[in-house]
């Protein structure tokens, strides 16, 4: 009896899971804090870089480059759509906003593209990749992304940068995982093809699997900028700016006016982006 | 000259297990229960000189096409040796291995394993983009291996805009365009129609006189293995059972699998149906009216033609002047072309041919061979039917 209530007792004893986690973020941050700061400061150059090439000289000048990329891309009913999309914008007094947030979203979909597609591409070939990844990136996807603003706050300070990391964590799965799904979908006889007449693997990845998989890399990017898009008012929260803020900011004094201008500006910047870099239709 | 000894392969872990069963004499499926292990080649030993066309046939999951990818270690082998030239393949090391894939094997595939992304220029050219030779020069060679398959002009098109029989011939072009020696073949043209198929067969031998080239080709047809092997060997479960040219392997049929597969042969010696059809001159379709219908048989050259479903299933026959009659009355919007379809008298492609001898002779127009769901094969012409009677290309 004593045996078994000994059993239950420790049975019954809190995991202190939530202890474990501070701690380790502790450790990280004290000795680790160089680390963090160097790469806090890639992230900044980036986004500052990125916004300085957006705002050069009169907002017309980008809304006019980026209608005729569009019509590159899609056509003339995009371009349309995208000029006016930006003008209205620029006329509620949101551009500003609209710069530092786009800037904000490509870096973070240039770093999670960059980390995330060689990711991919190794999980593909590597079980051991494979396995680990896995439970890494269903954590990622589901966990809510108010838990890791925290730590993401303790590593990286106030601002932008801890904003981009929170955003590259969230936006980071689709493209791995879809990266893997192409490669993997690559039929064998197309391999064995490619082995056949001799290819070597780099040969075998940039002329058979990559080509092979890149619809699904594609649909992996353009997830990847609506998630980062989607991060936009969670990453306002600890101190990002552009149009998560005034979101924000109408919450607290109520101000509907505000909250609907901004949150238009994140409507507007999110479809230009989705026609741009989705699929053909 | 390619000669292999000795060769297997076991498919699963602990492969040694597995040899001293196969040495007891145990078959593949005591094997399977016993260890897990699948046997794929089981003991292959045989020679294919340079320039002859060696065939290994077999039903499907005999090993014929697991054996073929030994030769160039696409599937690693378990045991045994395979010279070239007296170079043991088996011996290369990584770099070795794919020099040797790149300057004396080209492949060919069951379901052309064309790259959807590329042209069919591309495509052709992708053996030779691997043996790094310079763009001009790969490019003037792959037009050259076009050529000789017949397709100059489709360079620019993409594979799915082409037939299967047509995607098939970028696919030997692939495999030509990079000159090696050996041309491997694993059952090129069996997801093909049987009169492209037969195209195919006769391109094949055709190319195979112009050029001086070792094939081995793997298919589960017969008829085919007779036609283009010079010899043949039979696989049944992994296992070699007979090694021989046409002769001896009809005439002295090793064992019962080997007698069934050959008896089958003896009776379809007499022609089928499907050995003289030829591809109908036009087809017209449910969407076609009068006057497409006048059009195509105008441009044919024919007096009646073949009324199909857009899936090729044969609906009937239409006459030129009961269309002509139409237009002539000026019914035009009373009449719809269905109810000008006649019915017809059909030949199964396995039916033999002095079975449908007095048929043919009654008729005045050619006779369709449809499959089991009436799709529509091919056609059988008088004409046809005498040339192939004098005795040219029974086989």
């Amino acid at each position: 009896m004593a045996f078994v209530e000994n059993i239950l007792g420790i049975l019954a004893t809190r995991i202190p899971i939530g202890n474990w986690i501070q701690s380790l973020v502790d450790f990280l941050v004290i000795n680790f804090s160089g680390l963090f700061n160097g790469f806090a400061e890639i992230i900044d150059n980036l986004i500052s870089s990125f916004q300085a090439v957006l705002s050069y000289g009169h907002p017309f000048l980008l809304i006019v480059i980026l209608g005729l990329i569009a019509w590159k891309l899609k056509g003339k009913g995009l371009a349309l759509f995208v000029v006016l999309g930006l003008y209205l914008v620029w006329n509620i007094e949101m551009w500003d906003p609209l710069v530092v947030t786009l800037a904000s979203i490509i870096t973070s979909v240039v770093v999670a593209l960059v980390i995330g597609i060689p990711t991919g591409i190794l999980k593909a070939h590597n079980r051991a990749v494979h396995i680990i990844t896995r439970p890494i990136l269903d954590f990622m996807q589901t966990i809510p992304p108010f838990v890791y603003l925290i730590p993401a706050l303790m590593f990286f300070g106030l601002g932008n940068v801890p904003g981009v990391i929170a955003t590259v964590i969230f936006a980071i799965a689709p493209p791995i995982r879809l990266t893997y799904l192409g490669i993997k979908q690559v039929p064998e006889e197309l391999k064995e093809a490619g082995i056949a007449f001799g290819s070597n693997w780099w040969e075998m990845l940039y002329k058979i699997e990559l080509p092979g998989a890149m619809p699904s890399i594609m649909m992996g990017i353009n997830q990847c900028i609506m998630l980062s898009l989607s991060m936009v008012v969670i990453s306002a929260m600890i101190g990002a700016g552009g149009l998560g803020k005034p979101v924000l900011r109408s919450l607290s004094v109520v101000d509907i006016g505000l909250g609907f201008e901004a949150g238009l500006g994140v409507v507007i910047i999110a479809m230009i982006l989705d026609r741009m870099f989705g699929s053909k239709n | 000259m390619i000669e292999v000894k000795n060769l297997y392969k076991v498919f699963g872990k602990k492969t040694e297990r597995v040899f001293p069963l196969l040495a007891e004499g145990l078959n593949k499926e005591e094997i399977l229960d016993k260890t897990g292990n699948t046997v794929g080649v089981n003991d292959a030993n045989f020679k294919v000189e340079d320039g002859e066309i060696f065939v290994i046939m077999g039903l499907s999951g005999s090993g014929k096409s697991t054996l073929l990818r030994c030769l160039n270690r696409l599937i690693e082998p378990t045991q045994g040796e395979i010279l070239y030239d007296n170079v043991n393949l088996t011996d290369l090391n990584k770099k070795e291995l794919r020099e040797f894939r790149k300057d004396k094997f080209g492949m060919v595939f069951q379901h052309f394993a064309l790259f959807p992304y590329r042209t069919v220029q591309e495509n052709a050219e992708f053996g030779l983009e691997m043996q790094n030779i310079p763009a001009e020069e790969r490019q003037q060679r792959a037009k050259k291996a076009l050529e000789r398959v017949g397709l100059s002009g489709y360079e620019d098109q993409m594979p799915d805009q082409l037939s299967g029989g047509m995607q098939q011939r970028v696919g030997l072009a692939r495999a030509l365009a990079v000159e090696t020696d050996v041309l491997l073949m694993d059952e090129p043209f069996s997801a093909l129609d049987p009169l492209i198929k037969k195209e195919m067969q006769d391109k094949l031998l055709e190319l195979y006189e112009e050029l001086d080239k070792t094939i081995i080709f793997i298919t589960h047809d017969l008829d085919e293995a007779l036609k283009l092997g010079d010899r043949i060997a039979i696989m049944k479960d992994g296992k070699i059972i007979q090694i021989g040219n046409h002769e001896e392997i009809l005439k002295n049929a090793e064992n019962d699998y080997v007698r069934d597969f050959v008896q089958d042969v003896n009776r379809s010696r007499v022609l089928t149906a499907e050995d003289i059809m030829i591809r109908p001159l036009a087809q017209l379709y449910p969407q076609d009216g009068f006057r497409t219908a006048i059009h195509k048989m105008k441009k044919a050259g024919i007096s009646s033609i073949f009324a199909v479903e857009r899936n090729r299933t044969l609906r009937g026959i239409v006459y030129l002047e009961d269309v002509v009659e139409v237009l002539k009355e000026d019914l035009e919007d009373d009449t719809k072309i269905e109810d000008l379809v006649k019915e017809v008298p059909t030949a199964d492609p396995a039916e033999n041919l002095d079975e449908l001898l007095a048929d043919i002779a009654n008729l005045d127009i050619p006779l369709p061979v449809v499959d089991e769901n009436n799709k529509l094969l091919g056609v059988i012409v008088k004409t046809n039917v005498l040339a192939n009677l004098a005795g040219e290309d029974v086989i």
